[in-house]
């Protein structure tokens, strides 16, 4: 009867949340997102010969809604957010989001079938807080290390921060945003990035 | 490159050189970039010689050679490099590291043809990365200032060195027939750039001014290579993500309105004044009345401006007057 019970709220709680992602560990997460969008680059004859806007698709649809874009513009922008409207805040996430989106796209469309392995996570029970750490290997060099800084948040794990070969995407950011700020404001900050983000859609 | 080009080359360089010194108005707002208007200008130099010879080069040899024979040449490269690794990484006392170096060298020239093919890393050998600049670094001699090398790249006085002597052991640099030796070195310079190609593409996208990006990427970059990968937190350090002021900057307020903060203030004022940024950072006094708060900026009108906005943060506090 106690099983029964168990049983049952089980598949309510499951049924009552948004997506089942809480119950899946951080790095498991990662990893199925990482083979699932491999897999679909390897088969796609059109991704692979430089279709940008399929690669996007591919982006916002299999990769975004893991990401915490909040935090990561918050993070990058560092202590000057809190001068930030939350209008000012909006914007900033929707330029910087923009332009991950198509940096990340660009490195996505640069994969040539390299072996990517992920390393066993290191965490505790109650963390909320978890590196995950993959490497793509690539012959006659050191592999290359890709780890993804997560948090837990009620609907589930979501990246905050990748870094490449150590370096800290949010925080390579920051240094650039404090100089535009301190030269021209917030608002210039938000100019440069959507100049950025225009004058890349243009290009391609 | 024969000696008459070299020494054009030679005094090109030296004009640019000279030139970047005496235009050297750049601002330096970075500690560790004193040096700011030189690299500056070496960078430009770098890029414009990266993108009229030596990207369009690799990407040809991109473009004509196969995979198997480009891995090939890397491997040739790497195979010869991991002696001066197994070096570096006993002189920083990884000893099994680099017993695995030499490991790694032994199999892949015996077995690997030459070092043609990588077969230790099959085996489960890694390949690491070290060069003389980490040693330096892993010996507790910090990075010192930011240095943009012409020819070679982003670099550091420390890294600078480091590469002095790493050229000074590297074979490559020491082969006595001339034409063999400038060949082996263009080719070495064709085969790694032609392997960042797909980085630096990304790169282009990703940054909103390449310099300060590439240049605070080397700093995040060297710092991981010189603790292999498990840097510790830098705290205070303004690339940390984990700095307890950042996250204190990101999370809510304490108090929002003059009259939430009125009482706040009253009884401990904020010690930390930093001014809105359309007053450009220069610290403001302000003074907590029954009735309202006022702001003076030493800059502005001397007058003292009633404060209309506030926002309190635990360290912090905004003011906006009208």
């Amino acid at each position: 009867m106690k099983l029964l019970a168990c049983l049952l709220s089980l598949s309510l709680t499951s049924f009552a949340l948004p997506a089942a992602a809480q119950e899946i560990a951080p790095d498991a997460l990662v990893k199925g997102i990482s083979n699932e969008v491999v897999e679909i680059i390897r088969k796609d004859k059109d991704i692979q010969s430089g279709n940008t806007k399929k690669i996007f698709d591919l982006v916002e649809t299999k990769v975004l809604p893991h990401f915490n874009f909040n935090r990561m513009t918050a993070y990058a922008v560092g202590v000057n957010w809190r001068r930030a409207s939350p209008e000012q805040q909006k914007l900033l996430i929707d330029e910087f989001k923009t332009l991950l989106v198509r940096t990340y796209s660009t490195a996505l469309a640069s994969y040539k079938n390299q072996v990517i392995d992920f390393k066993p996570l290191r965490a505790q029970a109650g963390d909320t807080e978890v590196k995950v750490r993959s490497e793509i290997k690539q012959s006659g060099a050191q592999a290359i290390t890709l780890d993804y800084s997560m948090e837990k948040t009620p609907a589930g794990w979501k990246v905050f921060d990748v870094e490449v070969g150590g370096v800290s995407l949010v925080a390579n950011y920051r240094e650039t945003f404090t100089n535009e700020i301190r030269n021209a404001g917030i608002d210039g900050l938000i100019k440069t990035l959507s100049s950025k983000n225009k004058q890349l859609e243009a290009k391609t | 490159m024969n000696k008459s080009a070299l020494r054009l080359l030679g005094a090109v360089f030296f004009a640019f050189v000279l030139g970047a010194v005496s235009g050297c108005a750049t601002t330096s707002n970075n500690p560790r970039d004193p040096l700011e208007g030189f690299n500056r200008a070496m960078f430009s130099f770098n890029d414009a010689l990266d993108g009229a010879i030596i990207k369009p080069v690799a990407q040809g040899y991109q473009s004509v050679l196969p995979p198997l024979i480009r891995a090939g040449v890397s491997n040739f490269f790497s195979n010869v490099d991991d002696i001066w690794e197994a070096v570096n990484n006993a002189l920083q006392g990884k000893i099994d590291e680099a017993l695995q170096d030499v490991m790694r060298f032994a199999v892949n020239t015996v077995m690997g043809l030459g070092g043609v093919l990588d077969i230790a890393s099959d085996m489960g050998l890694q390949k690491h990365n070290e060069d003389f600049g980490q040693t330096l670094g892993k010996w507790g001699i910090g990075s010192g200032p930011y240095l943009v090398l012409p020819f070679v790249g982003p670099s550091s006085l420390r890294d600078g060195g480091g590469l002095l002597v790493d050229w000074r052991y590297d074979p490559f640099f020491h082969v006595s027939n001339i034409p063999v030796r400038n060949t082996l070195l263009a080719l070495r310079t064709i085969d790694t750039r032609a392997d960042l190609l797909g980085a630096t593409d990304v790169l282009e996208q990703a940054a909103l001014d390449k310099y300060t990006f590439v240049r605070d990427a080397f700093f995040q970059y060297r710092r991981s290579q010189i603790y292999d990968g498990n840097a510790p937190r830098e705290p205070g350090a303004s690339l940390d993500v984990d700095d307890a002021d950042l996250k204190a900057a990101v999370t809510e307020p304490r108090a929002q309105t003059v009259a939430e903060v009125l009482p706040i203030m009253a009884q401990a004022p904020v010690a930390a004044m930093v001014v809105p940024s359309e007053s450009a950072g220069v610290p403001a006094v302000y003074t907590v009345f029954a009735d309202g708060i006022a702001l003076k900026t030493p800059n502005a009108a001397p007058e003292v401006a009633p404060v209309v906005s506030v926002v309190l943060f635990a360290d912090d506090v905004i003011l906006q007057t009208r």
